[in-house]
């Protein structure tokens, strides 16, 4: 196994502004690491720079304890998976499969232990003689995986792998993806835009914005301790609430706001003038859509709860400050001062 | 209108207008059979000609409309393949063929392939540049060409040919894969370079088999324009045995005044009509080389 | 020496430093190397079996070269002069031109309709398909070989056919004598020469269109028909505005196959009769070659070009417009 870094890294197209920004992160060994942003972000070339399918402008990729940024993808020991999953259409599912094999000039019958090992790992037994159209996604991604695992890589690069499914599908996808990796525990990056996969797969989660890491942690640190309103706005659904105050802009989560009244004396909370417009409900749970001075904020309450005011009567809420977490207006930069 | 808006919606089908479409329908038949006749008639009576005897063609009382006596007949042909050297023409043909076809493949592919992907921004304009090459005609370098061919120590051989026909068939080709390669998606080449090979390995394994169809067309192409390429022969060949049928009929069944026409009308559509039917099937792909991007398909 | 262990069968995977050192066996790996290899055949094909014999017409054109004197002696545009005083050379620039424009005037007009008739829907129509589109698709010396024998001055069944309905013959229409003589007579051999021409570059204009006319969008057509245009109404306003730039293609292709062509004219008439279907391209050859006047055959070539110029001008602004868009 190894750990993939990348050291002041970037990347220019003719004359535009960076599509990769001095950015230096780490994969630890093993690791699961989402690389998450909007499109345009930056993430997909970092990972197309990582496989060597890009030349970084300057800057350098180490894979295990090697500076690899000068050499081909195949010197690299890795394998990747596009998010159209770049199946071979002229080639049978086992030919896909033994692609990479006859790349290294395995011997024919390590060849087809390693192609059976990786098709029962991944549940392929029955579709060896398929051509890729004959496919369903799910199958598709399936075999793009065991293609990636024949390799024995030392890294895995994944590129929104699970998109192109439907919603369904990708739910129990996302859960064999996560377990295959944790089983094989190879090193893994992983990119997507999609922050439901980045908080429920990733170990660590690095969140970029405009070729820049704007914060790198667990899923936990990266949604309790946002770094910037970027990540506090981007991550949650509904969205971190950000009342400006002053100089400084208050933040809270959505299910951290509720009324006053229930707030224990003993835990200091802030106050908010809330006035409630609209209630969303969605069977778990109920958005409450309102304002608190002219700023949009969402409340969040479980569907079970008494709500006690009413629509379109303003009523005192709070936020316990534990969770407050504050912004610099202007930068949107984390504040670790209580104003 | 009040009146009219309490009756149901009934279309207006009237009965001049069934009438219109039944003309139109009729003057479509007429246009059809015109421009089919218009185009088809040398071959028409290219065909008729060949199974004529001599006493049938060359009396001017009989009607030249059908066959008199002596006819049908496939003297002609026999004579043909006997008599002349047109085995040879077509023996010769062959041969260029197979070998500009090969020189063009070598040559046309890795360009189109490097214009496409390899080379960047300037790719595309070059590859126009490279197209409009196409269009300069034998016409214009045939005195000039003729020195070099001799230069080359090629006169009069076929193997002129060979060398000066891919001046057209490789920027033609090269214009007609980029567009092939241009449909392949990245992933595929980038997937097989993941994989484990070289940009050469990924090429030859991953983008070639999948752009087969793309080969084969460039391969009929090939052979068509060498078919149908008569300046530069006619200029660098005059030897009976190294000529090509496009001039080896042209020239050599034709003797002073006097025509085989039968012959010569056997030589001309046993070529033509094979040639015909193979470009036909691969039209599509040379009308979308030929629109230079101005239709979007 | 870096090791992992295998997931598939527990062995310990090894492989050694050296393979992490980019050396010459990455060469080819790198696409700023791989293309300008990859190109260079063509490039070099070109330069050398296109440039150069281009150098050469023109070296040719200002000297005195002959097939005895192959060396090149500059003499200026003494050539040019030579060729232009010559009269066979002005009635072949003139009927250049000529063949060129009003054959391409009749195809644009002709490609239209048939067009109309391939995009409609009908029985027999892959035949016909087949059928109009033989004149491009033979090899172009075999089909005027046909042309020869239907147009011959003796059996010719245009001939025939008129003679049978009364219109050829003594006191007939186009009577007297027997035969029309296609190719005799001046200004019917220049009317063979110029159908051929039509005959020839006809498929190529209406294949053009046809792919022209598949890419309007169908709902730009549906919703001229909702909105109840009529037929000439959709032609004009839909369909020609529509279609300018890939009519132009097909013009500008017509022009120069029948600009530069001289298989028509060499085959059908060797220029005859008295030089009255000469052509600029044929006159080149029987001057250069036939008559092997190497010098003055290059300069009449070179007549060829300007029009070859503009015509590729125009070329580019369509691909570039078409890039755009």
């Amino acid at each position: 196994m190894a750990s993939v870094e990348v050291r002041e890294i970037v990347k220019q197209f003719g004359e535009n502004a960076p599509a990769v920004d001095h950015i230096s992160l780490t994969a630890q060994d093993g690791e699961f690491l989402v690389l998450l942003g909007p499109s345009g972000c930056g993430k997909t070339t970092l990972l197309r720079m990582i496989g060597g399918l890009e030349p970084p402008t300057s800057g350098d990729v180490v894979i295990g304890n090697h500076v690899v940024t000068h050499l081909p993808p195949r010197a690299r020991r890795i394998a990747m998976v596009f998010q159209s999953y770049a199946l071979y259409p002229h080639m049978s599912v086992h030919d896909n499969i033994a692609f990479p094999l006859r790349a290294q000039g395995t011997p024919k019958a390590e060849q087809e232990k390693r192609i059976n090992w990786a098709a029962s790992i991944l549940g392929l037994d029955g579709l060896m003689k398929r051509k890729p159209r004959q496919l369903s996604g799910g199958q598709r991604q399936r075999v793009a995986l065991a293609r990636a695992l024949v390799r024995e890589p030392s890294v895995f690069l994944l590129d929104e792998p699970l998109s192109n499914l439907d919603a369904q599908r990708r739910a129990s996808a996302r859960d064999e993806l996560q377990q295959f990796q944790r089983s094989i525990g190879t090193t893994t990056i992983y990119v997507t835009h999609d922050q439901v996969e980045a908080m429920g797969m990733g170990d660590r989660i690095a969140v970029l914005n405009l070729g820049t890491v704007r914060q790198i942690g667990t899923p936990q640190e990266i949604y309790d301790d946002p770094a910037d309103t970027f990540v506090a706005t981007f991550l949650g659904s509904p969205p971190m609430n950000l009342v400006e105050r002053g100089t400084m802009l208050h933040g809270f989560r959505p299910e951290h706001f509720s009324p006053a009244a229930w707030h224990d004396a003993a835990n200091p909370f802030e106050r908010f003038s809330f006035v409630p417009h609209r209630e969303e409900y969605l069977g778990a749970e109920r958005l409450i859509y309102g304002e608190v001075g002219d700023e949009k904020v969402v409340a969040r309450f479980p569907a079970t709860t008494q709500l006690d005011f009413s629509i379109g009567h303003p009523v005192e809420f709070g936020v316990a400050t534990r969770h407050m977490r504050y912004f610099d207006a202007e930068s949107g930069v984390r504040s670790y001062e209580t104003p | 209108m009040s009146a009219a808006a309490a009756q149901p919606y009934e279309p207006d089908i009237s009965s001049t207008k069934r009438g219109g479409k039944a003309a139109r329908r009729g003057v479509l038949y007429l246009a059809a059979i015109f421009f089919s006749v218009f185009a088809a008639l040398p071959f028409a009576w290219m065909v008729f000609t060949v199974f004529k005897s001599n006493q049938d063609l060359y009396n001017g009382q009989n009607v030249p409309f059908r066959f008199n006596e002596g006819s049908p007949t496939l003297d002609n042909i026999r004579l043909l393949w006997n008599q002349t050297n047109y085995p040879t023409f077509l023996q010769n043909t062959v041969v260029v063929s197979i070998l500009v076809v090969i020189i063009t493949l070598l040559v046309a592919v890795p360009a189109a392939y490097s214009l496409t992907r390899l080379v960047g921004r300037w790719g595309e304009n070059l590859g126009i540049a490279i197209f409009l090459v196409y269009l300069i005609p034998p016409t214009l370098l045939f005195i000039p060409m003729t020195r070099v061919v001799a230069v080359l120590g090629l006169k009069n051989s076929m193997f002129s040919m060979v060398v000066v026909y891919p001046t057209f068939t490789i920027p033609f080709c090269t214009w007609l894969m980029m567009g092939f390669f241009k449909s392949v998606p990245w992933d595929i080449e980038e997937q097989a370079m993941i994989d484990g090979y070289s940009r050469v390995g990924a090429i030859w394994r991953a983008v070639l088999p999948v752009s087969l169809p793309g080969i084969l067309t460039v391969i009929v192409f090939t052979v068509a324009l060498t078919l149908h390429e008569f300046v530069y022969a006619l200029a660098f060949v005059t030897s009976s045995s190294e000529k090509p049928v496009s001039t080896g009929v042209t020239t050599e069944l034709i003797r002073g005044d006097v025509f085989f026409w039968q012959s010569l009308m056997a030589a001309a559509a046993i070529v033509a009509i094979p040639v015909a039917l193979l470009y036909t099937l691969f039209l599509d792909r040379f009308v979308a080389g030929f629109t230079l991007g101005a239709v979007k398909g | 020496m870096s090791a992992l262990t295998s997931p598939s069968t527990g062995e310990t995977l090894t492989w050694s430093d050296d393979d992490f050192e980019p050396d010459g066996r990455y060469l080819l790996d790198n696409s700023r190397l791989l293309g300008p290899i990859m190109l260079m055949p063509a490039v070099i094909y070109i330069i050398g079996l296109v440039g150069v014999p281009f150098a050469l017409a023109i070296a040719y054109a200002f000297s005195d070269v002959t097939v005895g004197d192959q060396s090149i002696d500059w003499v200026g545009l003494r050539n040019f002069r030579d060729v232009w005083g010559n009269d066979t050379f002005q009635r072949a620039l003139r009927n250049s031109f000529m063949f060129a424009i009003v054959s391409q005037v009749i195809v644009i007009i002709l490609a239209n309709m048939l067009a109309m008739v391939l995009s409609a829907n009908f029985h027999g129509k892959r035949i016909v398909r087949f059928l109009v589109l033989l004149p491009w698709t033979t090899p172009i010396a075999l089909a005027v070989i046909g042309w020869l024998w239907t147009l011959d001055n003796v059996y010719s069944p245009i001939d025939a056919a008129l003679r049978e309905l009364g219109l050829l013959g003594p006191g007939t229409m186009f009577g007297p004598g027997k035969n029309m003589l296609w190719l005799a007579k001046p200004d019917l051999a220049q009317l063979s020469v110029l159908t051929v021409h039509v005959w020839r570059t006809l498929p190529l204009a209406t294949v053009i269109l046809l792919a022209g006319l598949a890419a309007i969008p169908q709902d730009v057509k549906d919703a001229a028909d909702v909105d109840g245009a009529s037929f000439w109404r959709q032609f004009f306003y839909i369909r020609v505005p529509l279609l300018i730039p890939i009519m132009t293609v097909a013009i500008l292709y017509g022009i120069v196959f029948t600009f530069t062509d001289m298989t028509v004219v060499y085959i059908l008439t060797r220029g005859g009769p008295i030089d009255n279907t000469q052509v600029l391209a044929s006159w080149a050859f029987f001057t250069g070659v036939e008559a092997s006047n190497l010098a003055h055959g290059a300069a009449i070539a070179l007549f060829l070009f300007p029009l070859l110029v503009v015509v590729a001008l125009i070329m580019l602004r369509v691909a570039k417009r078409a890039e755009t868009v």
